[in-house]
């Protein structure tokens, strides 16, 4: 599948497109298929996302996984700082992004 | 919203067709002449009296060749106009005041209020250069 | 150190009024992403991989128990009670909202301090040696010269938009501590007939080509040093490449258009700056100077250490050297507790740092380039003290210019540009070589990773150094053995295929079991590596 992130202008959190707007959760990503950069334009002219761009993505039993290692560290947070990651009580959480 | 800006007297754009440099090596009556990124401008110094006009461009703002192509050419003793074309941002143009700029085309029109802005909102400067500023190490030392 | 006086101030405030203006502008949507980005980078603030990331200056490294507490405080109010101290000795912060920037700049020129040209392609901050004023063997105190550059680069308008950054370091011992020759101009003082002025390289850096800057002047006066940058400057804004960003660098136009023809363009340039009346007065730079008089040292007191608590005297030798002023030392404090990451200090410990310069160094601490902090004038009496202060507060690790010392660049935990991750690998070998002992026994052995061929993490100049790349979406890392950034300065050779995470912390610990079966009477690895070559060192990694 084709997702669409950015990060917030104002707070630069990392976000995720829901089809509606903007997540930090990278679960709820939607498949934008090949509107991905139709979206991101809309959204950036907006002045609701900073640098967007389409990435690859699976679906799968746990959840959407970005392609590329870096777009997995931009959903959890650094691997060297859990407590600061989207999922602090995990101590193994940065497993996923290898 | 302006399309052009001087600093200078008179304050109209003189509408002198500008040559290219390699034009103006081998015409002797142009008095306006364009350099682009990466010509030199001392290829002028010999012919700075019979010029009146120098536009230097700016095909990105990210491109600094042209800031000290305006320097060379005031620390050189050239007078007549040099104006600033091409992709000039407000946020740029107190620096091209510096390097000794005194028009300006962009390719956008600037905010009035903006330009305003740009020129006052340092009161003073570190460095010389070819603009009339006195530097603040000068002021220290009066 | 250095008081901004009136016109200082005003600088610096009308900066944060500027940036507060244009970041509305953006907000508002009357700036492009496009347009603001150079406006924010020469303001330090990055889009990084999880938010915005802000680096501040630390003008020289040098800095005041007042502006450090305040870098605590930013780190509390504004990001997520943390900093991460950079080998440009400046200080980045990693969870900043765009939204507050402009309060933080605000808040830092209340001490003084500010974020200006800390990024974009413009004359970055300038660096020097945290030993600059207590320094036995140099020839003056750096720092004032510093401090008049910083003021002629600051908005310098022709120097602005240049082909790429721009990194100027000064320095003033034979023992280079600031990595000179590798910055893209490096700066020596030297004194010639009595008197002292600059010797002056150009052309270092690291990043995909590295290289040597080569010297191209051996003295400039101090009354012509403004001009003669000016002119190094014009040539390379004049001819350096723009056409590709990983060639713009002044060292490849130095490179392709060669040493002397450098040299000639810019003595020529030279030439004719020293018309222009360019240059500051000599009393502007000895204005500067004496704010950097060294501070009211006591006279008379003991040289003497009291270290029969044994974990002092590991601590003492590893941390402490010598101070041209009897009864003073020099403390180096580690940021880099076994498994901590290299560099990063929470706000409580900036703070007690803090606190520690006020009472123990005259007011003031120095950042180094290899993500450390030094309080440079601790009378020898207090520094069990100050010792007992600091293993309080995990800053007490003895490990200077030991294995687990790593500096390493933020990587792919932080750093869109990263390629693989530095942090964990700088875990990994510092908990490898945890037991002190053993670093002792493999004595100075510089261990430097980076996140990407950028090479902010100074690969290029390790005695062992690490690149992190992306092979198909996996990280790998390459091992890099010989470099040096100190006077002694070389570039490390690729040993060969990378290996993964686990596997080049296997390649480190074999690497230095060569260096154990070979070296000689008083041979560091490196000079056991300069001596024996690549060879043996590749049979035991690739066996």
């Amino acid at each position: 599948m084709n997702i669409l992130t950015g990060n917030d202008l104002a707070t630069g959190d990392v976000t995720w497109w829901t089809g509606e707007g903007w997540s930090i959760h990278v679960n709820d990503a939607v498949d934008v298929g090949d509107k991905g950069e139709e979206i991101a334009q809309a959204e950036l002219a907006a002045r609701r996302v900073n640098e967007a761009y389409v990435i690859e993505a699976t679906a799968g039993a746990d959840g959407i996984r970005p392609a590329h290692i870096k777009d997995r560290i931009r959903a959890l947070g650094p691997t060297v700082r859990l407590d600061l990651s989207l999922k602090p009580a995990d101590p193994s959480a940065g497993n996923w992004v290898i | 919203m302006l399309e052009f800006y001087t600093l200078r007297e008179g304050g109209e754009a003189a509408e002198l067709p500008a040559v290219t440099l390699e034009a103006f090596a081998g015409q002797s009556n142009a008095t306006a002449v364009r350099i682009e990124p990466g010509e030199d401008a001392r290829a002028l110094l010999p012919h700075l009296d019979q010029v009146a006009l120098v536009e230097v461009n700016f095909p990105v703002f990210g491109d600094g060749r042209g800031y000290s192509a305006a320097r060379i050419l005031r620390e050189a003793g050239y007078t007549g106009e040099l104006r600033a074309v091409g992709d000039v941002l407000v946020d740029q143009i107190s620096h091209m005041v510096r390097c000794g700029f005194d028009s300006f085309a962009p390719d956008k029109p600037l905010d009035p209020a903006l330009i305003e802005q740009a020129f006052t909102i340092f009161p003073n400067r570190y460095q010389k250069t070819v603009d009339p500023t006195v530097p603040i190490w000068a002021l220290r030392h009066g | 150190m250095y008081q901004y006086d009136k016109y200082d101030q005003a600088m610096v405030d009308a900066r944060v009024a500027e940036f507060r203006d244009q970041t509305q502008r953006r907000l508002a949507g009357q700036l492009t992403e496009a347009q603001f980005r150079p406006l924010r980078l020469m303001n330090g603030l990055y889009l990084q991989l999880h938010a915005y990331m802000l680096r501040v200056a630390v003008p020289y490294g040098t800095l005041s128990s007042k502006q450090m507490k305040m870098l605590a405080h930013i780190a509390r109010k504004y990001d997520r009670d943390y900093g991460h101290f950079t080998t440009r000795q400046n200080i980045q912060y990693n969870w900043i909202k765009l939204s507050d920037a402009p309060d933080i700049l605000a808040d830092l020129a209340r001490v003084e301090m500010h974020a200006i040209q800390t990024s974009g392609n413009c004359i970055r901050n300038i660096s020097s040696d945290q030993y600059a004023g207590v320094a036995a063997d140099e020839i003056a105190d750096p720092r004032p010269l510093a401090e008049l550059l910083r003021q002629w680069s600051s908005f310098h308008p022709e120097f602005t938009y240049l082909p790429r950054k721009f990194k100027i370091a000064v320095i003033s011992s034979k023992q280079d501590r600031a990595a000179m020759r590798l910055h893209d101009i490096g700066i020596e003082l030297v004194e010639k007939d009595g008197v002292v002025g600059a010797k002056i390289f150009v052309g270092g850096g690291m990043g995909r080509t590295p290289m040597i800057a080569p010297e191209i002047r051996d003295f400039v006066p101090f009354s012509e040093v403004v001009s003669y940058l000016e002119a190094c400057l014009r040539v390379y804004n004049r001819h350096g490449r723009r056409d590709n960003k990983y060639k713009a660098r002044i060292k490849i136009l130095v490179h392709e258009m060669g040493k002397e023809e450098y040299t000639r363009q810019v003595e020529e340039e030279f030439a004719h700056m020293k018309t222009l009346g360019l240059d500051p007065p000599v009393a502007e730079l000895e204005r500067i100077a004496a704010h950097f008089a060294p501070p009211p040292y006591e006279i008379g007191l003991s040289d003497e250490i009291d270290l029969s608590d044994r974990d002092f005297a590991v601590w003492v030798d590893s941390q402490v050297a010598p101070h041209k002023q009897p009864g003073y030392a020099i403390v180096n404090i580690s940021l880099k507790p076994i498994g901590g990451i290299p560099g990063d200090a929470s706000s409580a410990q900036i703070d007690l740092i803090a606190e520690l310069a006020a009472q123990y160094s005259f007011d003031e601490l120095r950042v180094t380039h290899a993500q450390n902090i030094v309080l440079a004038h601790v009378k020898k009496a207090d520094l069990y003290a100050l010792w007992k202060a600091l293993e309080a507060a995990d800053l007490g690790t003895a490990n200077l210019d030991l294995i687990s010392d790593i500096i390493a660049c933020p990587g792919l935990d932080y750093c869109s540009l990263a390629n693989a991750r530095s942090i964990p690998v700088a875990q990994k070998i510092a908990q490898r070589f945890s037991d002190i002992g053993r670093q002792k026994e493999l004595g100075e052995l510089k261990l430097k990773i980076s996140g990407c061929i950028n090479a902010c993490g100074h690969h290029h100049a390790g005695n062992i150094g690490i690149l992190g790349v992306d092979r198909k979406g996996v990280e790998n890392y390459q091992l890099l053995l010989g470099g040096s950034g100190a006077e002694d300065v070389s570039l490390g050779q690729i040993t060969g295929p990378g290996f993964d995470e686990n596997g080049i912390v296997d390649a480190v610990e074999k690497a230095t079991e060569v260096y154990l079966a070979n070296r000689t009477e008083g041979e560091r690895f490196v000079d056991t590596y300069r001596r024996i070559g690549m060879a043996p060192f590749k049979e035991a990694l690739y066996a």
